[in-house]
């Protein structure tokens, strides 16, 4: 079977409703049948990618640490868009550190998350086969 | 007489706290909780108007929902007060009246 190229798209804040947590584990399901998977977060989306989330006075899960599971899955295309961040008063030094091993240079290290502007994103949503939107 | 106002849903989804700022009289407090705490981010889209609403409120935010968010106390407008569950409590009988904008 040919593999699809399926975006993943987040625009709920992570606490407030159940839509981050389970997009997420959509991913990390999806991630295991090896389809060409990126992930947008847009809107309130971008608070799902916090640094330093701790809800343990909340009494709610705290899912934040397995968005760093993405790269083992070679979940390695991650977009945020710029427009949502700088709105909400954000940059990519907010946001947690997400990463990959790149195994065609010699398992590199690199980033996951890639600041793109509305128009960018906009290019990156035509070009895919499947958008799941959560 | 005076009312607790209670803002539970992020200034960028909904309406909540533009509908709540409208309404409130001068002798009003607001206190914002889960996703309502995004409001307190300084140098973001919905600053200006918290400025301007801490001249006639005070404004408070519920300090486990904003570290569940991971939003720095740094990057806060400056004026809001931070309280915990007993300080929000506490708050809930200082006041006549309650309304949760959900």
């Amino acid at each position: 079977m040919a593999s699809k190229r399926f975006l993943y798209v987040n625009r709920k804040a992570p606490h407030g409703t159940i839509y981050a947590l389970e997009s997420l584990e959509v991913v990390l399901i999806g991630a295991a049948f090896e389809q060409d998977v990126s992930l947008a977060f847009i809107d309130d989306g971008v608070y799902q990618l916090m640094r330093n989330q701790d809800t343990a006075a909340i009494g709610s899960k705290n899912f934040s640490p397995t968005f760093r599971a993405l790269g083992d899955y070679d979940v390695s295309k991650i977009y945020v868009e710029h427009e949502s961040l700088e709105m909400r008063g954000l940059s990519k030094d907010d946001l947690m550190p997400l990463t990959y091993e790149d195994e065609d240079d010699d398992w590199a290290e690199k980033d996951s998350i890639h600041v793109v502007s509305s128009a960018e994103l906009a290019e990156i949503i035509e070009q895919q086969d499947v958008i799941l939107d959560f | 007489m005076s009312v607790l106002h209670i803002v539970n849903k992020s200034p960028y989804d909904r309406n909540s706290l533009d509908t709540c700022l409208r309404l409130a009289r001068a002798d009003a407090a607001i206190l914002l909780i889960e996703d309502g705490i995004y409001a307190v981010q300084k140098n973001a889209a919905a600053s200006e108007k918290m400025r301007q609403a801490l001249g006639r409120h005070p404004i408070y935010a519920l300090q486990p929902d904003l570290r569940a968010r991971g939003i720095d106390p740094d990057n806060m407008i400056e004026g809001i007060s931070l309280v915990d569950y007993d300080g929000f409590v506490k708050l809930t009988t200082e006041y006549d009246k309650l309304q949760s904008w959900l």
